[in-house]
């Protein structure tokens, strides 16, 4: 027997949340289930659960302002050691081209602005568009065997 | 997140324990700070030794402190901070902005008092 056998692909799970931020930490912790078993360091887990906070903050409060008749989707999956991270709020959308560079100098102190920076920064790919179904879709992406470096 | 603020020889030093997250201790930050500033305070030190998580938001909010007690006259450095918070300070480039200290003695001396 192996004791080396890699877990299977595992998911897709799917959510659907209430515009609340206290729903982001059931999220985080169903994202680390998820990850339970597969060659991914706490460190690395660490980014992945911030990149995912920041990713839920940003739909419910910029994209369903709060507004908690308004849902957020998420869907996760972990495909050839791959974790994939869907999130679709209902809102109407922003430009991610326009969000200004949290590093120029005259952004440094400013009290907002860092959310999508960090998550470019803590994951492998980010990918911003307007969903079928309405509202902006952010999608995630780490390869769990690469470290954050 | 809970805070209490504790006075050494003429600095506030306020304890921060827990998360510092949207909708979760971020605004509790801010009207701790602005509490302080307005009771004249002005050397502020913040201990984030059992601070366990922090996001952008709250980040945020620790510029948005910077700015306020600085615009004040004052000065607000940081005290323990954890690895991975220090981690998210450098990303941004923000650890160069904020005076960081390991030991809470030499953090105090720092404000000349």
């Amino acid at each position: 027997m192996s004791a080396s056998k890699p877990p299977a692909d595992a998911g897709p799970v799917r959510m659907s949340l209430s515009s609340r931020f206290e729903n982001i930490e059931m999220a985080q912790h169903l994202c680390g289930k998820l990850l339970e078993g597969r060659e991914v360091s706490e460190e690395t887990k660490h980014w992945i659960l911030m990149a995912l906070r920041e990713a839920l903050a940003n739909a419910i409060k910029h994209g369903n302002e709060q507004d908690l008749d308004k849902r957020v989707h998420v869907e996760m999956r972990v495909d050839q050691n791959t974790l994939e991270v869907r999130i679709r709020d209902e809102g109407s959308g922003f430009d991610p081209e326009r969000v200004s560079d949290p590093l120029a100098p005259e952004n440094r102190l400013k009290t907002s602005g860092r959310g999508i920076f960090y998550m470019k920064t803590f994951m492998d790919d980010v990918r911003f568009g307007r969903h079928e179904g309405g509202g902006m879709e952010i999608v995630l992406t780490k390869h769990l065997n690469a470290s954050r470096e | 997140m809970k805070t209490s603020v504790r006075e050494v020889r003429g600095v506030s030093i306020l304890d921060l324990k827990g998360k510092i997250t949207i909708g979760s201790g971020d605004v509790q930050l801010r009207e701790t700070i602005n509490k302080l500033v307005e009771d004249g305070k002005k050397n502020i030190l913040i201990n984030m030794k059992e601070v366990t998580t922090i996001d952008s938001s709250g980040i945020g909010e620790l510029v948005g402190c910077y700015t306020s007690v600085t615009n004040k006259g004052g000065k607000l450095k940081l005290l323990h901070l954890p690895p991975k918070i220090s981690d998210v300070l450098t990303v941004t480039q923000l650890i160069t902005v904020f005076d960081v200290y390991e030991a809470e003695p030499e953090a105090v001396t720092s404000y000349g008092g």
